[in-house]
């Protein structure tokens, strides 16, 4: 007991030295005293980027290039490495515009600026790949472990266990109860894999080095992809009684004709249900980056108003940090659990009984 | 105002997550999950059937436990039963054994005493013929010297007879 305590604020000891170096280093960085620029730091770690940056060492960008793929508007596709383009220079006519969101734009002979149909290898889209290949190693490793057994074989033990029972867990408490019984088995894998998706996106995006660290899940495209994906099952596979509820739903007449007013309510809910999901998921894996961003800002910007201020603070936005950290480690489940959890709804919704109404009238 | 990169859709992000996102659902959903949802719930079932099984073995177990007690309470009252009945067959082998030797006994005694009296009478009877073949020897020898005549012979010998009658 007293050697962890002793060990604990070694360790203490030793961070917050740390981080009494980097903001040195910071404001080495940001040579000429200019003041720290939280809403670019935290807007430019959360945004996709072309390199995989990871530090910045003595002035210089330390980051690993990755394949750009650009189709120009008259010069056709170019695949090069982003280490061409970095730092405002430009190649073959292609540069990032940091005026626009820093994204490849060409220069054609004329001297207009255009936005090439850009399938780049980004940050993003490497992460993707990777939990793409973990999901794949993980599942298909934990199938693999079944399909050399039968069912009398005794129940998986470690690791295999550990998938079986995250796996079932989702299934039975997710899954189940939200669709029904008779009628989750062929939404089961798509849900499964939404879940996992969001889930080691997420536990990802907190790593703050390389296997991890893009803010996948807080970017607005990938919650819309996943919110497209769902309100197209939900719609493509609602049954009969689902769309008789939404252009004549059990209402007053009235409220039906002559102007429709219960179904173009309805119809707007189509729409508003997947936009719920795709802006929760967005919103809070984006608030919670900017949040220990944010505090991390915090070490650097009081550093630079002085030492005493500097170390009292900065210890305190250390503590919000682990806070921080762990609360996302919580809302990295929890908001894979929850888009899961709505989107079964949501199907289980799309398929409702046909007799309850003729009971009801 | 220019939204921040986050907030606005990028075609190629799309295009990226759209292609990784199909592979890993396709395969997951033809070898992954599948494989292991349908593994738990044959095992469920199977341990429901174990379950069962044992509960059904367990009550013919019951059963035949008292299906045993069952047989050995009656070959007990067999065995009862067949100790009561040899106990009196033997009474009565014996009673009707005494009785027959009784009875036995009876007849024997009554067929002695039978030849008893046929031999009695035998004997009498030979004693007499006996007795009448001495008396008329001697009486022969007596009236041969004696008797000449026959109607005396004759007369003497009624007058013996019946001398001799009343005395037997």
């Amino acid at each position: 007991m007293k050697y962890l305590q002793k060990s604990g604020r070694l360790c203490l000891v030793a961070l917050l030295a740390l981080l009494a170096f980097q903001p040195a280093q910071m404001r080495a960085a940001e040579e000429g005293g200019t003041d720290v620029d939280v809403k670019e730091i935290v807007l430019g770690h959360m945004s996709d980027a072309y390199d995989w940056h990871i530090t910045t060492w003595d002035g210089h960008h330390i980051s690993i290039p990755l394949p750009v793929i650009v189709k120009g508007e008259t010069s056709g596709w170019h695949v090069f490495s982003s280490s061409r383009i970095a730092e405002g220079e430009t190649y073959e006519g292609f540069y990032i515009n940091e005026e626009k969101n820093g994204k490849i734009y060409e220069k054609l002979t004329d001297g207009t600026e255009v936005r090439p149909l850009d399938l780049s290898i980004t940050k993003d889209v490497l992460q993707i790949w990777i939990v793409v290949a973990l999901m794949l190693t993980i599942f298909l490793g934990a199938a693999r472990w079944y399909r050399k057994r039968d069912c009398s074989a005794d129940a998986p033990k470690g690791f295999v266990g550990l998938v079986e029972m995250f796996v079932m867990m989702v299934y039975d408490d997710i899954i189940k109860p939200s669709i029904g019984e008779k009628l989750c088995k062929p939404y089961a894998p798509f849900l499964l894999t939404a879940f996992f998706f969001i889930f080691i996106t997420n536990l990802l995006g907190l790593l703050p080095i390389f296997p991890g660290g893009a803010n996948v899940t807080g970017n607005i495209t990938i919650t819309f992809f996943l919110a497209f994906c769902v309100m197209l099952i939900i719609n493509l596979f609602g049954n009969k009684e689902y769309w008789k509820e939404i252009f004549w739903p059990d209402v007053p007449t009235w409220l039906k004709l002559p102007v429709p007013l219960m179904p173009v309510i309805e119809l707007f809910g189509i729409f508003t249900k997947p936009f719920a999901l795709m802006v929760r998921l967005f919103a809070n894996m984006m608030g919670g980056h900017a949040t220990i961003l944010s505090l991390t800002c915090v070490i650097f910007i009081t550093c630079q108003m002085g030492i005493a201020i500097g170390a009292s603070l900065s210890f305190v936005s250390f503590l919000l940090m682990i806070f921080m950290n762990a609360l996302e480690l919580l809302v990295a489940f929890i908001q894979a659990y929850v888009f899961t959890m709505l989107s079964a709804v949501f199907i289980g919704l799309a398929h409702p009984e046909p007799h309850a109404h003729a009971e009801k009238a | 105002m220019q939204l921040p990169s986050i907030l606005s859709p990028d075609l190629g992000l799309l295009f990226w997550m759209l292609v990784a996102f199909l592979i890993v659902f396709v395969v997951l959903a033809k070898y992954g999950f599948p494989v292991i949802i349908k593994m738990v719930d044959d095992r469920k079932n199977y341990i429901d059937e174990s379950l069962k099984n044992a509960r059904e073995a367990n009550e013919k177990l019951a059963n035949i436990k008292s299906e045993c007690e069952n047989i050995l309470k009656e070959a007990h009252e067999q065995q009862a039963q067949i100790l009561k009945d040899a106990m009196a067959t033997r009474d009565n082998i014996i009673k009707d054994a005494r009785e027959k030797a009784l009875a036995e006994g009876h007849r024997l005694l009554d067929e002695a005493k039978a030849q008893i009296s046929v031999e009695k009478e035998n004997a009498l009877r030979d004693i007499r013929s006996t007795v009448a073949d001495l008396s008329v020897q001697i009486a022969e020898k007596v009236m041969r010297r004696q008797l000449e005549k026959d109607t005396e012979q004759e007369q003497y010998i009624e007058r013996l007879l019946n001398e001799l009658t009343p005395k037997n």
